[in-house]
């Protein structure tokens, strides 16, 4: 059964490829700068962010703009990731309805566009590196290791919501209120031990810290990280992605009555 | 002889959402009070028949006896509620013309889209390129976005781009009713060299005409089942007496 599915995925990875080109291309569109905002933003936003944190909220993190830019990196695409793909299938109806497509095919490449986006705003992480002249540790060219582990925790997600956005349209209203929470139980603006206990346990259960945490390690620390987080982000990462595909393909035949 | 599709005793039940539940808050609510219910509508029941490789087979029947839905189940669009369909080969579904295009994109950027979500790749499509362009007669209007194009145009593009990879099944939905005559002879031309080639056709037509000239076999649908299934002359003939009938009647 893996060797069709296998099968499958590469009769449509054309398609895959244009989708793809095609979101490229509707985002840059008539845009000055085009891709090059996917640059121009982070680093816009973390001048403002660390401005008003800086200013406001005094807190004890040596080298505040990497701290931030390397956690908002990840929980950025995390962000925007789960939330395209939670409407790619009711968007592509009008495709779903009229031709056999592997369904999956839509939120897979919203999460693989804001993976490609999440590739371009690192190099802001690296040119804010370079200008505050802070050190570059070697353990940097391991950054794909968090990323692939939260791509497939982004997909897994991806999939389950827009399973439900499908049945339940007011799915998105609430995933945003979700998020908006969720940025705030992830330590990006915020170091981890100004934390009370309570809330601090719930933090340890999010996902995302520990993607996060990955990330950070490798940018601002320069340590390897240990067997201990890795088997964590792994466990998260593969079960949540099985989770995903268990909850679409159940699901996936009733989409067509109901978009 | 081989058979290019198997139909199994197909049902297909639909969900009538007279009233929509489709938010979060609305489920809720209708689960506590325990009205859950919904209304069914049996769009087809108990189909079954074959399809032999190289035949063209005809569906005819009035608006809302289940030809599309049939359709779209051999297509694997849908998947019916219960039964088997079984195809042997690949399948070009012309079920609407223009299946993944893209308003704003430009004929060339659409030839490639649409030929990757029939599942052909950039190669194959580059090869394919100049001949659709000439069959479609849009030579002049590769680079213009097709939200500028007539419906026409559309239909021709679709076409082209549908029957250039030769399929082993070809499924055709009323489409070919879009389009001036010209447009019909070229399509049916094309058509018959497929046909000649061995592809196996399925047609929809409102034209017994149309089907008189194309087709070997007959299905006739009625309210989701089988009336009749034959060779051409017998069912169009009878259908046409349903026609007269009904114009005697008024």
């Amino acid at each position: 059964m893996l060797k069709d599915n296998m099968q499958v995925f590469k009769k449509y990875k054309s398609l895959l490829n244009d989708l793809v080109t095609r979101d490229f291309k509707v985002k840059y569109r008539r845009s000055a700068l085009g891709f090059l905002w996917s640059i121009l933003n982070p680093l816009l936003m973390m001048i403002v962010i660390t401005s008003v944190f800086q200013t406001l909220f005094r807190f004890e993190i040596e080298n505040f703009p990497v701290y931030y830019l390397s956690g908002s990196l990840i929980y950025n695409f995390f962000s925007e990731a789960t939330s395209s793909a939670l409407t790619s299938v009711v968007n592509a109806s009008a495709l779903i309805k009229k031709v056999y497509i592997p369904k999956y095919i839509f939120p897979l490449e919203k999460v693989l566009f804001s993976c490609i986006n999440m590739l371009f705003s690192f190099t802001s992480v690296i040119i804010i590196i370079i200008i505050l002249k802070a050190k570059v540790y070697w353990t940097i060219i391991l950054i794909p290791i968090p990323m692939i582990y939260i791509t497939a925790f982004c997909v897994g997600i991806g999939l389950i919501l827009a399973t439900f956005q499908v049945f339940f349209r007011d799915v998105g209203h609430l995933y945003s209120v979700l998020l908006t929470a969720w940025f705030y139980l992830t330590p990006i603006i915020y170091p981890v031990d100004i934390l009370p206990a309570n809330i601090l346990g719930l933090v340890k259960l999010n996902p995302v810290y520990y993607f996060v945490d990955y990330a950070r390690q490798l940018i601002l620390y320069g340590t390897l990280p240990d067997l201990h987080i890795n088997l964590i982000c792994l466990a998260f990462s593969s079960s949540f992605l099985l989770l995903g595909l268990i909850i679409f393909k159940h699901r996936q035949d009733s989409f067509i009555l109901y978009i | 002889m081989e058979n290019a599709i198997e139909v199994n005793n197909v049902t297909m039940r639909f969900n009538l959402s007279k009233e929509k539940v489709d938010t979060l808050k609305e489920y809720f609510i209708r689960i506590a009070r325990g009205r859950l219910k919904v209304d069914e509508f049996l769009a087809l029941q108990n189909i079954t028949f074959s399809l032999e490789k190289g035949t063209v087979l005809g569906i005819v029947g009035l608006n809302g006896s289940g030809k599309s839905t049939l359709l779209k189940i051999i297509s694997r669009i849908l998947k019916p509620t219960k039964g088997t369909v079984k195809t042997f080969g690949t399948i070009s579904p012309l079920i609407e013309l223009g299946a993944g295009f893209d308003a704003d994109l430009t004929a060339r950027e659409n030839i490639f889209l649409n030929g990757a979500v029939l599942g052909h790749s950039h190669a194959v499509m580059k090869i394919h390129f100049d001949e659709i362009i000439a069959f479609s007669e849009l030579s002049e209007f590769v680079d213009v976005p097709i939200k500028n194009f007539s419906s026409g145009m559309i239909a021709r593009l679709g076409f082209s781009i549908a029957t250039i990879t030769k399929p082993d099944i070809l499924i055709l939905d009323e489409i070919l009713a879009v389009g001036d005559f010209l447009f019909q002879k070229k399509c049916e031309e094309r058509i018959k060299s497929m046909i000649d080639g061995g592809t196996t056709v399925l047609i929809v037509s409102h034209s017994i005409e149309q089907i008189e000239r194309l087709c070997d076999n007959v299905m006739w649908l009625e309210k989701g089942q089988i009336k009749l299934l034959g060779n051409t002359r017998a069912v169009c003939n009878a259908y046409r007496k349903l026609e007269t009938q009904t114009e005697e009647m008024n």
